[in-house]
């Protein structure tokens, strides 16, 4: 059985990775796929540390986060195809009607 | 029936309510109407049933209050909403609901066809029910509520010509001048509140509380101060001077309601302050001659003015003033009884010209408006003559003015001759009495002469319309002539219930109904000037009778004067302004008051406003305003570049701020 850092170590390569592809891709999608892996990340240590201390409480953290990305996936893949459909982009550097 | 007393009020309320709401809707005049003076009328039977329960009941038990409920209750203060029947209340109930009544019938008339008929009658009925709480209320602060509900209609009925500048104006003036007056009355009201809750620690302002702890108050002092602050309203709603240049404006509104309000009932409502307020007035001399010589010089000073104005309606304004004085020339020198009578015959003989003079122009407006000239109809200058045209009018107006110039046989002979002969032999103001005896006796000879050059300018001689417009003059309907008729009635037969004790004693012992009516109401007052001692010196019956014999003199010779000046040789008026144009000029200008009151008040009033509008609100609070915003502006102008509209920045300056946080926690 693997030690609790491997899965750390992993989780926090993930979450890494996750947070440079939001900050430097233009893409929405791809923005958006970024933030679930984040969101995955940190499914992968709660589960990590749920099964390490023996609690459960984690494990039922990670089935909330799950269902919230469900709704959150739901919900801005429509805000894309709604925006796709008006400006024919879904570059974010094109979300900018609301600057001055 | 002493239950039902609530009604009194309540019934023009519901009257003005309804015309109020619905008057636009119902359109028909004769409905609308009849509503007003329907509701009028009812609250007029109800107050003679009271009347009539009082009256059976013995004087010293006649006193009745009923309580409908608590209005305010804060600590040791406590205002009800209820009500006192006493003779005084009722007196003013019965003048306020009669000849109201009467008035109501006649705007009837007198209002036909005008626009805005439904208004006028609502205002109208709401006056009737702000001025029957005045006189109805049994505290302080619901008399205060009808005092203001008064000065408001009053408002509103002077500016009823809204549209013409002047009766804006005249509003506008009334108003103001009012406040000035209700400021003392608070000022009053709550010196005394403070006073006595504060000293001796009762807590009240109802009146029969007052009265019951009026030996509480110090004689002078600060019960000077209260009086003085009191009185000081009453020469607003009452115009006296200084306060009383609004009243001749006032003549802006509708005729009706210069009779109703102007006249017979506001404008009294002064008097009737002071003579519910005796007990408090009696314990300061000071304040009594202050109230006794404003009230003389306003008589006399008024008088003067009347001698020489043109306008109809103004000369009964100045006359209204005049007689005014002799009101508070009466409360002033202690006899409240005779100022109460004054009040009430006043209130018959001055409704009936009014209302006559109403009838006059009314005539005249439609006689010029025939033959569309556009000339005054209601100056008098255009008159004359008009006897012949309107025998009615002529006849009720005729013994209203007979009246008022204290013939003897009339309401007014009794009640003025009462004032003067109290103001001669009072025991208050020692050697002031002969000043304020002369003072009132001039402004009766100026009475007697003004009213009979208006009489003389407008009936008699000669006629100066033209001879197609003279032709089309004729006597008003019934509705008009009827209120006349029954008012000029009342103005005959108004003053024999206070019948002066020589003449009674000489006709074979008739009591002074009136006196003994009022007493139980100032029984405070009598008994304490008894037990102060003072009774000033003892007055032969010859004295009086001498001095009646005088005020008759007085009386015939002014009515003489102005025969000789307007009938007999109408060219010596015209010879004596051309003699002395400077004297007429200052009384045609009424002394230049108004151009004084400018000067003195309004300019710098206005200058004041001015330099707090210019210099303190645009400067000052303004710039406070604006200067925040813009400081706002400019800090918000430097961080709107923080808002990027790029997702990266935010995400980035997002995730910097929780490894910071994060850095913060694992290092600390």
């Amino acid at each position: 059985m693997l030690a609790l850092e491997n899965y750390l170590v992993l989780s926090a390569i993930l979450f890494s990775i996750g947070t440079i592809g939001v900050l430097t891709r233009r893409n929405a999608i791809v923005i958006f796929m970024c933030v679930e892996m984040m969101l995955n990340a940190v499914n992968l240590t709660l589960v990590a540390f749920s099964r390490y201390l023996g609690n459960i409480d984690g494990q039922v953290f990670v089935f909330f986060i799950m269902t919230v990305a469900a709704a959150e996936a739901a919900v801005g893949l429509a805000l894309m195809i709604a925006f796709y459909k008006n400006r024919e982009s879904i570059d974010v550097e094109d979300i900018n009607m609301m600057k001055l | 029936m002493f239950d039902l007393v609530w009604l009194i009020p309540l019934c023009p309320l519901i009257g003005s309510v309804i015309n109020g709401l619905f008057g636009k809707k119902i359109k028909n005049e004769t409905v609308i109407g009849g509503i007003a003076a329907g509701s009028v009328l009812c609250s007029f039977f109800v107050a003679c049933g009271i009347l009539m329960q009082l009256l059976s009941l013995p004087g010293e038990e006649r006193h009745f209050e009923k309580t409908i409920f608590t209005w305010i209750q804060s600590g040791q203060f406590k205002a009800d909403i209820g009500f006192l029947i006493d003779p005084l209340s009722c007196v003013m109930l019965m003048v306020v609901t009669g000849v109201g009544f009467l008035i109501h019938l006649y705007s009837i008339g007198y209002m036909h066809g005008e626009e805005g008929f439904y208004r006028y009658f609502c205002y109208l009925n709401l006056f009737t029910f702000s001025m029957l709480c005045l006189v109805s209320g049994n505290n302080l602060l619901l008399m205060f509520v009808g005092w203001e509900g008064v000065g408001l209609c009053s408002y509103l009925l002077i500016g009823y010509y809204f549209h013409k500048k002047s009766a804006g104006d005249a509003g506008k003036k009334a108003f103001v001048m009012n406040r000035v007056g209700d400021f003392g009355f608070l000022l009053g009201l709550f010196t005394m509140f403070w006073y006595l809750g504060g000293t001796h620690n009762i807590w009240t302002i109802n009146f029969r509380e007052l009265a019951s702890h009026a030996e509480l108050m110090p004689v002078g002092g600060v019960t000077t101060v209260i009086c003085l602050c009191f009185f000081l309203g009453a020469t607003g709603k009452s115009a006296q001077i200084p306060l009383y240049t609004w009243l001749p404006d006032a003549m802006e509104g509708p005729t009706p309601v210069s009779a109703l309000i102007h006249a017979a009932t506001m404008v009294t409502a002064g008097v009737y302050m002071i003579g519910r307020m005796n007990f408090m007035f009696i314990k300061s001399p000071t304040a009594l001659l202050v109230v006794a010589c404003v009230g003389a010089a306003t008589a006399l000073f008024a008088a003067t003015i009347g001698t020489a104005q043109n306008d109809i309606k103004r000369v009964l304004a100045y006359s209204t003033v005049s007689q005014l004085g002799y009101m508070f020339l009466a409360m002033g020198v202690g006899a409240f009884g005779a100022g109460i009578f004054h009040l009430m015959t006043h209130a018959f003989f001055k409704a009936c010209l009014f209302l006559g003079s109403g009838s006059v122009i009314h005539a005249m407006h439609h006689a010029l408006h025939h033959e569309h000239s556009d000339a005054d109809p209601q100056d008098m200058r255009n008159m004359g003559g008009l006897k012949a045209k309107m025998p009615i009018t002529f006849a009720t107006f005729l013994i209203a003015t007979l009246a008022i110039a204290g013939v003897p046989g009339l309401a007014g002979f009794f009640s003025k001759d009462e004032i003067l002969w109290q103001a001669f032999s009072n025991p208050h103001h020692g050697e002031m009495n002969i000043i304020l005896w002369g003072f009132g006796a001039c402004a009766a000879f100026l009475t007697a002469f003004y009213m009979f050059r208006l009489v003389f300018m407008t009936f008699f001689g000669e006629t100066r319309l033209s001879e197609k417009a003279f032709h089309h003059l004729h006597e008003s309907p019934w509705v008009i002539t009827l209120p006349l008729v029954v008012l000029a009635c009342l103005s005959i037969v108004g003053g024999y219930v206070g019948i002066p004790k020589v003449i009674g004693e000489t006709l074979g012992g008739i009591p002074n109904m009136w006196e003994h009516y009022l007493e139980p109401v100032f029984a405070y007052s009598t008994e304490y000037m008894k037990h102060a001692g003072g009774h000033g010196e003892a007055h032969s019956v010859a004295m009086e009778w001498g001095l009646m014999g005088v005020s008759v003199v007085i009386a015939f010779a002014g009515i003489g004067l102005a025969a000789a000046l307007y009938i007999v040789k109408p060219t010596i008026p015209a010879a004596f302004t051309n003699a002395f144009p400077a004297l007429h000029r200052a009384v045609y200008n009424k002394w230049y008051m108004d151009e004084i009151y400018d000067f003195a008040f309004v300019n710098p009033c206005k200058a004041l406003g001015n330099f707090l509008w210019k210099g303190f609100d645009v400067v000052v609070v303004d710039g406070c305003v604006n200067g925040v915003a813009a400081v706002v502006k400019g800090f918000s102008g430097v961080l709107r570049y923080v808002q990027t509209g790029f997702v990266h920045n935010y995400a980035f300056s997002m995730t910097l701020g929780v490894v910071v946080i994060v850095a913060a926690y694992l290092f600390s």
